[in-house]
């Protein structure tokens, strides 16, 4: 059931049109950059944007920085919301549990394949930042020393292998987005609404985050330790919000998939 | 195969389905009639464990519904409220990922279930569609591709709602044949609809909901029981009127309404008296009469209760609109 639902998911060209949108924004910046060689400030602008202009290499997770806030959300929502609720509003979903398929076991599917879709959207946003990084901004030989944020020097193989948990950390910062997303398209008949629900959720976290008032709900918001994977490029790593940033994010997961799965079952069918 | 027992679904204050009684034997063709909102999707809904009884029992196959429902829904075909696919694959692809998704173990190999669907897909008259995605299909194509869906695995047990919505005439004799050659090789059938006519011709058994409660279950022919009367049409009505006296129960232009059940009797009597017949019959009731003797008004119809105050009112308006009589 698990392949079914992800051969679902890729068979699907919006699925693939998400991917390649998420790609053109920081394809577009590494365009603009290398023409203008205009970078931000260091300390300004997403994260590493200052830095990549003398090395190329560190592009995919400039790229995992520039979408990270905003447009990678999104995709996890639409894709994740449309979930459950998409199968509803095609009338699909009626003959899937009457073939039959298990509520517990479509649920378990429908996760997995928007996990699916969130790690290869990380890994192919990444791979993308960096053959445009190398193509666009400079070459220099990847072994070459790479500057860490601290200030010191990262080998290549360092500077490999923290990319790599990178990458991880951020598809797993968006399983947050995705477990609440997935709740809502149990709730809601329509894709739509999960999505923006979802959002919502987001949005409301950023606002928050923005407002000193809100200091002693700020360690809980799901969005809080998003950008914390910019301390693995400190020298040493700074793991401190990196753990409480997947700590977090278990927990949000954990919630919403009970909920989800709490819900799905005991539900009337209607749709 | 199906029985349910003091069924019951409650959508807030509001009784859908109320202590409903539904007893389907091995080899009917079980019409389940009512009227557009009478309750009828939402039982099928419950039978097939989408929808959750808010009291009473199912059981299909001997087995307690929705508990069982891994073992005995892969043992039945369903059509629920009109088909459904995804639109930008062929009808080929829905079909091999539905059967896909199945149990295991029914399953088969990946060759079994390209088999399996190449034969449904000629019984419903779509073989030859090809790679065409199901967005661009018919009303009526993607109504066969709900039925090739619910036909996939051979199922012991078709419930199917409303199966010939949106086929032409043709296609609804040729969707009947396909249930009767179905029905002849042993598959129960319980067919919801509210088209008394296709029910008819098709079924053995009927039940009628009507806002909820199931108010008959019986046999079609029992239903259409003959009334007790004869339908005689001849050219000589008039003079055979005055000779039955006050048998006649009707009469008019050339057909009358008598009473008697002999209509062999009554034909060798008539016609040794020198009248003509032109056509003389037992009088049957129709599905239709019995359906809607036993039936309030249509579910659906929601009147206006009317309040005397704007009686009145429109009554003044009415006359401040007349123009005066010259």
């Amino acid at each position: 059931m698990i392949a079914i639902e992800i051969a679902k998911l890729f068979r699907r060209p919006r699925t693939w049109l998400t991917i390649v949108l998420l790609d053109a924004l920081p394809t577009l910046v590494a365009i603009l950059l290398a023409i203008t060689h205009l970078g931000p400030r260091p300390g300004e602008g997403p994260a590493f944007l200052s830095a990549v202009l003398s090395n190329g290499s560190l592009f995919s997770v400039a790229a995992l920085a520039i979408v990270l806030p905003l447009f990678l959300p999104i995709a996890v929502a639409v894709v994740a919301g449309d979930s459950v609720a998409g199968e509803a509003a095609a009338g699909t979903l009626r003959y899937l549990l009457v073939r039959p398929v298990g509520r517990t076991r479509l649920l378990v599917a429908k996760l997995s394949a928007v996990f699916v879709f969130v790690g290869t959207t990380v890994v192919v946003v990444a791979g993308t930042g960096f053959v445009v990084g190398r193509l666009l901004l400079g070459d220099q030989p990847v072994s070459a020393a790479v500057t860490s944020v601290s200030g010191s020097t990262l080998s290549s193989g360092q500077i490999a292998g923290r990319i790599a948990i990178a990458i991880c950390y951020v598809a797993f910062s968006m399983l947050g987005v995705a477990a609440i997303a997935l709740f809502l398209s149990t709730v809601s008949d329509s894709g739509l609404g999960a999505s923006l629900g979802a959002l919502a959720v987001l949005i409301g976290s950023s606002v928050l985050l923005t407002l000193d008032a809100a200091h002693a709900l700020q360690p809980y918001l799901p969005t809080r330790y998003w950008l914390s994977f910019v301390d693995l490029f400190r020298d040493p790593i700074l793991w401190r919000n990196v753990v409480h940033g997947v700590g977090l994010q278990a927990v949000y997961v954990l919630v919403f998939l009970g909920a989800a799965w709490a819900n799905f079952t005991t539900k009337d069918v209607t749709s | 195969m199906i029985t349910t027992h003091e069924l019951t679904k409650r959508f807030g204050a509001l009784t859908v389905v109320d202590s409903v009684e539904l007893d389907v034997q091995d080899g009917d063709i079980y019409g389940f009639l009512g009227a557009n909102g009478s309750g009828k999707t939402t039982t099928v809904r419950m039978l097939l464990g989408l929808v959750l009884a808010s009291s009473g029992q199912i059981r299909l196959f001997g087995e307690p519904m929705p508990k069982a429902a891994s073992r005995v829904l892969g043992r039945i075909g369903a059509l629920v409220e009109g088909p459904a696919a995804y639109g930008h694959l062929s009808g080929r692809a829905n079909l091999m990922l539905n059967d896909a998704s199945g149990n295991r173990a029914a399953r088969g190999s990946s060759t079994d279930r390209a088999r399996r669907v190449g034969e449904v897909l000629d019984e419903v008259g779509l073989g030859g569609v090809g790679r065409r995605p199901v967005k661009a299909y018919s009303l009526g194509m993607r109504q066969r591709l709900g039925l090739a869906t619910a036909l996939l695995r051979q199922p012991e047990l078709l419930i199917l709602d409303e199966p010939t919505n949106g086929l032409d005439p043709q296609g609804i004799g040729e969707i009947r044949q396909l249930l009767l050659k179905l029905h002849a090789a042993g598959t129960t059938i319980f067919l919801s609809s509210h088209l008394l006519a296709e029910v008819e011709q098709l079924c053995t058994r009927v039940g009628v909901l009507d806002r909820g409660r199931l108010v008959v279950q019986a046999e079609l022919a029992e239903l259409q029981a003959p009334t007790g009367r004869i339908v005689l049409r001849s050219p000589d009505v008039l003079a055979i009127a005055t000779l039955l006296g006050d048998r006649v129960v009707e009469i008019a232009d050339d057909q009358l309404v008598v009473a008697g059940t002999d209509p062999a009797g009554l034909n060798g009597w008539l016609v040794g008296r020198g009248l003509r017949i032109a056509e003389l019959a037992v009088q049957r009731r129709s599905l239709e009469q019995a359906v809607l003797e036993l039936t309030g008004p249509s579910a659906d119809r929601v009147d206006r209760v009317a309040r005397a105050d704007q009686i009145e009112r429109a009554d003044q308006t009415e006359r401040a609109d007349r123009p005066d009589p010259p």
